[in-house]
């Protein structure tokens, strides 16, 4: 059953990619589209209220500082909203807000929303009002998204320009990411979940009287306004502790159907976008079918590991695959699909506990954080993350058989070489470091307290890897909430959002630069299956030199112990 | 907000001082390659810094108010009078009063009842405190179990004793695991089947009429192919109360 789901799932998401990815380049252009009788006056309107002037350009670094201030900006915002929400009027009850929102969670959750990372320290319903849900995440949820679309425009423009000083303005790719893709979609979206039962109300949290005479309090809220940006945006932080899992976040199969397809689409379409700016159309299918087949390599890995109850559990006759953590309508198939799914798109929308799963299934997802979202990726952020290894590859094929290096047109030369070198290692750097911080310190230890050996060292090192891809997935067995990991993930997550954007449109302006370098014989052919498999190549190998020992003494370590 | 400016400010210019070194330092290769167009000496050129934070922090603003007010407020325009049921959870209502969510598990022990799963949510099947176990396979407590905490052995030896099921029977896993919401509405039909014979004894009720409203429930996957066949325990067991007590309203949904 699963594997008709998985398979219809990526027929799909390719079926989508060329009219989505069209759509993408009509809107970074700023070309007529079907919404604009609607859109273009809110459009013009936005501008003048902003002051923006949508004909100025912007160089590399106006467009990264831009970028960067309004992300601060919105941080500051969220942060001051989260500080103050016990002063914002309407539910839940006080006495149901049992967790502090202390300054570092604060922080960290501020952080965590506006760099679509969506870490979540807390349990929703027992620490959030519903405006700071609404005012504080449901907003984040756009912006993040939109400023993360509009980087990839960015970087898809520097790509596709040549002989040119900018990169457009990220104000407009701002707003127009909002009006003309997030908004419409979600809106579209956010309807067909509530129509399959996810709720969106104001009300008190509901007292229940069950059939054998006990109270249950159920938890309300507009959950339908937040379920769908989540994943759209591939933020993924839920209304609620258990994200996905909850059925009030995700009701039925076709809910969670629809939360990954709306994680996946339009980081799948960039790649139709970008072949289509660049006039490169085919390199632009080439990214995506390496991803598909990365992807399928993931999911095969994780779903056999959960097929089988856990060898712990050998002697007790029972029937089924590892339930523990999942719920009954997902079954095993759809909670393995959602994991490698959000695993790989910066989104993080669970809806089983990773924590649960058997070693190779954790291993699978972690896998993935730690290659730095190549697969699919985060909105925007996606397409630079495949491109940057794919330029690596480039040049990697071009020594083997001794042309000079270039993808898609554009020399790579010993600046744009410096600067995806720092790209590529900065994931490792980042990650291992606080790592080792952390295993090190009495603070980090600390927070393993449920799962011991080689299963707590796995939690560390996901959380960095997660906050450093811009994921949120975590193993929720670490106990986040303290002040060593509130402060150290923000170092990941601001490092995995801006060190890493900055790294990519410093590339991009220097790409844009340069003329366009045309095909010849001699050209190292960027849209074959041969540059495919080497882009794969790549992509483990260098995620294998940084990862694997780390790798070894986590997941590895404990599937060998059983 | 006069914080968020300066932190913006300062911010920013740090960000842009460290731009222009980084791009300055590069600008030499450019030149020395040859065929590139030596860009403009100076980063900000096109658009004037103060203008643009000025920008910053007033989208800031707009834009949250559109996503998280406007937003949400369209979204609950549309939705209230086409889902009104859904928007408001879902509710089930009898003689006036909430006996709970169709989407939301509710804990139920009693002989003569369908069991959900065992739930990890506070005390069990808690509706404003969802979550999971977090145990790792490899975690001894997942199967042995610890003070205050049923392991997974504990609870298929319960499960069986409980259904007169034999020690060695084969149990679906569902019934001794904690779903990762610990709110699971559902169970499988394997599981619900398992616990006929204890419901029939306890109501003095036929089998085979118990087997019959359980396949009346079962949902299968949506469209065929997506999810998995499911139970849901709340809508069973108030069918099961209806089937003896037909003189009780039916639970109908809130609006």
């Amino acid at each position: 059953m699963s594997w008709v789901e998985c398979a219809l799932f990526l027929a799909t998401l390719v079926g989508l990619a060329y009219p989505l990815g069209s759509y993408l380049v009509r809107v970074c252009e700023r070309r007529r589209t079907f919404l604009d009788p609607l859109l273009r006056p809110l459009e013009s309107a936005l501008y003048r209220l902003l002051g923006v002037h949508p004909e100025q350009e912007m160089s590399a670094g106006t467009y990264a500082a831009c970028f960067l201030s309004f992300g601060f900006g919105c941080a500051a915002l969220l942060f001051l909203v989260l500080m103050l929400q016990r002063a914002l009027p309407g539910g839940p009850a006080d006495a149901y807000l049992s967790t502090a929102m202390t300054a570092d969670l604060a922080a960290n959750t501020a952080v965590s929303f506006t760099t679509t990372t969506t870490w979540q320290a807390y349990a929703g319903e027992s620490t959030l009002r519903y405006a700071s849900q609404l005012i504080g995440l449901v907003a984040q949820n756009f912006l993040a998204a939109a400023g993360g679309l509009a980087v990839g425009f960015a970087f898809i423009r520097g790509l596709a320009r040549t002989r040119s000083a900018t990169l457009g303005n990220f104000w407009v790719d701002l707003v127009r990411s909002l009006l003309f893709v997030l908004l419409p979609l979600a809106l579209i979206g956010s309807l067909a979940l509530i129509w399959q039962g996810v709720p969106l109300n104001m009300s008190p949290y509901v007292v229940a009287h069950t059939l054998e005479g006990r109270t249950q309090v159920i938890a309300q809220g507009p959950v339908a306004a937040l379920e769908f940006i989540k994943n759209l945006g591939t933020n993924g932080g839920g209304f609620f502790n258990a994200n996905g899992a909850h059925p009030y976040a995700n009701p039925t199969p076709l809910t969670n159907f629809i939360g990954m397809l709306a994680i996946c689409m339009l980081p799948a379409a960039l790649t139709i976008t970008l072949g289509q700016m660049t006039q490169r159309l085919r390199a632009g299918w080439l990214l995506l079918a390496v991803m598909v087949v990365m992807f399928v390599a993931g999911l095969a890995l994780c779903d056999r590991a959960e097929r089988a109850p856990p060898p712990q559990l050998a002697d007790l006759h029972l029937v089924g695959g590892n339930m523990e953590g999942k719920e009954v309508r997902f079954g095993i198939g759809e909670s393995t699909l959602t994991t490698i799914v959000t695993s790989n798109t910066s989104t993080g929308s669970f809806n089983a506990m990773q924590d649960s799963y058997q070693p190779l299934g954790v291993l699978a997802p972690l896998t993935f954080l730690l290659l730095g979202e190549v697969v699919f990726g985060g909105l925007g952020t996606g397409v630079y993350s495949i491109v940057m290894m794919a330029v690596v590859a480039a040049f990697l094929g071009a020594l083997m058989i001794g042309r000079s290096p270039e993808y898609l047109g554009k020399k790579v030369t010993a600046g744009e070489t410096r600067w995806v070198a720092l790209y590529v290692l900065a994931s490792p750097m980042v990650v291992l470091t606080l790592t080792a911080i952390a295993v090190l310190s009495s603070g980090g230890r600390a927070a393993v307290s449920l799962n011991p050996g080689a299963r707590g060292f796995t939690e560390i090192l996901f959380a960095y890897a997660s906050c450093m891809a811009n994921n949120g997935l975590a193993l929720g067995g670490l106990d986040a909430n303290n002040v060593f990991f509130n402060t150290s993930t923000i170092v990941a997550m601001l490092a995995g959002r801006y060190g890493l954007a900055a790294l990519a449109i410093i590339a991009a302006g220097r790409f844009a630069a340069q003329g366009r370098v045309a095909v010849s014989a001699g050209t190292l052919a960027v849209d074959s299956p041969t540059f495919g498999a080497l882009l794969l190549g790549t992509i483990v190998l260098a995620g294998a030199l940084s990862f694997l020992p780390a790798l070894a003494m986590g997941p590895i370590a404990e599937f060998l112990q059983r | 907000m006069p914080l968020a400016v300066i932190a913006n400010g300062a911010l920013t210019r740090l960000f842009i001082a460290c731009l222009a070194v980084a791009s300055g330092s590069t600008r030499a290769d450019d030149e020395s390659r040859g065929g590139a167009p030596a860009p403009t000496p100076g980063v900000i050129r096109e658009v004037q810094l103060k203008k643009q934070l000025r920008t910053a922090v007033l989208s800031v603003l707009v834009l949250s108010l559109l996503g998280g007010a406007v937003f949400p407020l369209v979204l609950f325009t549309i939705a209230a009078p086409l889902f009104p049921v859904q928007a408001s959870g879902s509710l089930l209502l009898q003689r006036g009063t909430v006996v709970g969510s169709t989407l939301i598990g509710q804990e139920f022990t009693g002989m003569e009842w369908f069991h959900p799963r065992p739930s990890a949510a506070g005390s069990g099947y808690d509706g404003t405190a969802s979550g999971g176990t977090n145990l790792a396979p490899s975690n001894p407590k997942l199967a042995e179990g610890a003070p205050g905490f049923a392991g997974i052995r504990a609870l298929a030896t319960e499960y069986r004793q409980n259904n007169g099921l034999a020690p060695d029977a084969p149990i679906p896993i569902d019934a001794v695991t904690r779903s990762g919401s610990g709110l699971d509405p559902d169970i499988s039909p394997e599981n619900a089947l398992l616990q006929v014979t204890r419901i029939a004894r306890a109501r003095g009720l036929e089998a085979s009429i118990l087997r019959r409203l359980v396949a009346q429930h079962v949902m299968r996957p949506q469209f065929g192919f997506l999810g998995e066949p499911r139970v849901p325990v709340l809508e069973l067991n108030l069918a099961l109360e209806r089937l003896q007590h037909p003189e009780t309203r039916a639970a109908h949904p809130a609006r």
